[in-house]
């Protein structure tokens, strides 16, 4: 496989706390990978850094054979999206209008969206099931609704590869599946590269073919589900009891939660 | 552009011919337009379409600058005078008349006071390198309130006579009184709203969320900047020119906004047309409605462009 971004001997966060220290790892062309650990690891700030909001401080994020660092911002967001937990907008821009927004990087200044631009919008919003939305004001939609529409925004960007951070939190669990669905397909079809923070660890295993396990800014354990969702690591890092089961559909591990009350004292 | 945003921007086209031969004919003597290009009227003629033009031009600049502000403290109350422009072009000018400067000389002040106010409240809110809009939003307020009553009380502790010229600079008032200075504002004011229009695609990122932007290739800081630069050069020379004329740079562009999207590529022009519209009627009104007394500008964009808006705001919430 290809490696599409190499991040070495990475650190950065904010002015006046190093959030992430000394990471370094690859994405593959094709992965799905997740980005778990507990609340400040570090995992939004890591995806912060290779998106370009933060600016890193140490070591280097290779894309394709080039330092993020100097490439144009616009280059840099014709091979990169990014969607974040929640987007609230507002003013009232149709949902036409937010996707074709995703054209910005490959546009000028004043230039109008020319036929390509429309197509390459209309095909967002269908891969999306979202076409039947996009007379509607993204400020009237529902939560799923409108991550669907971010997600389409980001996908008419023609990524090659796609950052999304917690895209499902503040979704029920039809709609959760419903986005990881749809970017398992984009994953498989389009051949379109994901890199994601997960809260949920189950449906991490689920989607992912590759996890990256956070712990206080650096990488704990790295690999494919089964290695990296034990009990041992998710204990140690999380500092909680849990029973890790086999899903009975898929076979991937299942972390089950257990409640203070029923941790027998082992002594 | 879908061919009804067409027909939109060409009705508004009209409809400020037609404004600009009205407010032309209108005026404390009423005269025809044959009457007007007679040689003997020469004068009236002249000073009717120099205030006919700078109504267009303050119309237009600040409808500008209020949708460039609304866009980047992603606020729709926001408003030209935000940054404290406007008290502190009142201050610039009321200190001067106090040490008696030549009147000529009061537009200069009242443009330090505004531009100097500006770099205040942009420094006050700074972190660093970076400029969070709510501190900017706050500082704006409290050194305007500050400012606002500097003024007052130097007005009611002065037996400076001049002082009481004043009020119109707090309201409002388009008489030309130096051509020079006009062309130089006229000049300013178009460049700004070229360059705002330019940067319409980041504007319409930088609406949906700072971080947004950048996903999109926006470098939102830098462009930040440039918009505060250029907003501050239009409402800092405007307000030397013409004083405080409020509500239309905050009306018009919601207005706008409800009749043509937020889209700023299109809302831009047309919101520019329409502020130009109003205010060419507006100032019309306050020549003429007590003529020949003159009612400052600011009173009568406030009385028209408050049921305007609720009109719109209830019609669209019906259309909800």
């Amino acid at each position: 496989m290809d490696t599409l971004l190499k991040v070495d001997s990475l650190s950065g966060g904010y002015a006046k706390e190093m959030v992430i220290k000394d990471v370094s790892f690859q994405i593959e062309k094709g992965d799905f990978l997740g980005i778990i650990g507990p609340n400040g690891s570090g995992k939004s700030t890591l995806l912060r850094l290779m998106s370009r909001v933060l600016t890193l401080q140490k070591g280097n994020i290779i894309l394709e054979d080039k330092d993020i660092t100097r490439m144009n911002l616009k280059e840099f967001c014709r091979k990169v999206a990014f969607v974040p937990q929640d987007t609230l907008i507002n003013f009232s821009f149709s949902v036409e209008e937010i996707v074709q927004m995703g054209r910005i990087p490959h546009l000028k200044r004043l230039q109008f969206e020319t036929r390509h631009d429309f197509l390459i919008t209309q095909n967002a919003l269908s891969l999306t099931d979202t076409l039947y939305l996009k007379e509607k004001e993204i400020d009237t939609l529902s939560a799923g609704e409108r991550q669907r529409v971010i997600i389409a925004k980001a996908l008419a960007q023609e990524p090659a590869l796609l950052f999304l951070d917690e895209p499902t939190s503040h979704l029920d669990i039809g709609h959760q599946i419903q986005i990881l669905d749809l970017l398992k397909k984009m994953n498989r079809q389009n051949n379109l590269t994901i890199a994601m923070v997960l809260h949920d660890l189950n449906l991490a295993s689920e989607y992912c073919n590759r996890i990256i396990l956070l712990n206080e800014g650096r990488i704990f354990k790295e690999g494919s589900p089964k290695e990296v969702l034990t009990y041992q690591n998710i204990e140690t890092v999380y500092k909680t009891v849990v029973v890790v089961n086999k899903n009975p559909m898929s076979s991937k591990p299942y972390v089950v939660l257990i409640s203070g009350d029923n941790i027998c004292p082992r002594d | 552009m879908t061919p009804v945003l067409k027909r939109k921007i060409l009705l508004l086209f009209i409809i400020l011919l037609l404004a600009i031969i009205w407010g032309i004919v209108k005026g404390s003597v009423n005269l025809s337009l044959t009457e007007l290009l007679l040689k003997e009227n020469r004068q009236i003629l002249s000073l009717r379409f120099a205030r006919v033009l700078l109504a267009i031009v303050a119309g237009a600049g600040l409808a500008a600058s209020g949708i460039a502000l609304q866009a980047i403290l992603r606020n729709p109350l926001a408003e030209p005078y935000l940054l404290g422009t406007s008290s502190g072009a009142g201050l610039g000018a009321v200190l001067a008349i106090i040490i008696g400067v030549y009147k000529i000389y009061l537009p200069l002040a009242a443009f330090l006071g505004a531009a100097l106010t500006i770099i205040l409240v942009y420094s006050l809110a700074r972190q660093g390198n970076k400029v969070p809009m709510q501190s900017l939003i706050l500082s704006g307020v409290i050194v305007s309130i500050a400012f606002s009553g500097i003024i007052v009380f130097l007005i009611s502790t002065s037996g400076n006579e001049a002082l009481h010229g004043v009020m119109w600079w707090l309201w409002g008032s388009l008489q030309v009184y130096d051509f020079k200075l006009f062309f130089i504002v006229a000049a300013v004011v178009i460049l700004g709203i070229l360059a705002i229009f330019i940067l319409s695609q980041d504007l319409n990122a930088i609406s949906i969320g700072e971080e947004e932007a950048i996903h999109l290739g926006i470098n939102t800081e830098t462009i930040k900047k440039i918009l505060f630069l250029i907003t501050s050069f239009i409402t800092a020379s405007l307000v030397c020119i013409c004083g405080i004329i409020g509500f239309v740079g905050l009306i018009i562009p919601h207005i706008m906004r409800l009749i043509v999207g937020p889209n700023h590529k299109i809302l831009i022009p047309s919101a520019c047309l329409a502020a130009a519209i109003f205010m060419v009627l507006c100032d019309m009104l306050s020549r003429t409605l007590f003529a020949p007394l003159e009612i400052p500008i600011g009173v009568i964009t406030a009385i028209i462009g408050t049921p305007i808006f609720i009109v719109l705001l209830k019609m669209k919430q019906r259309v909800k």
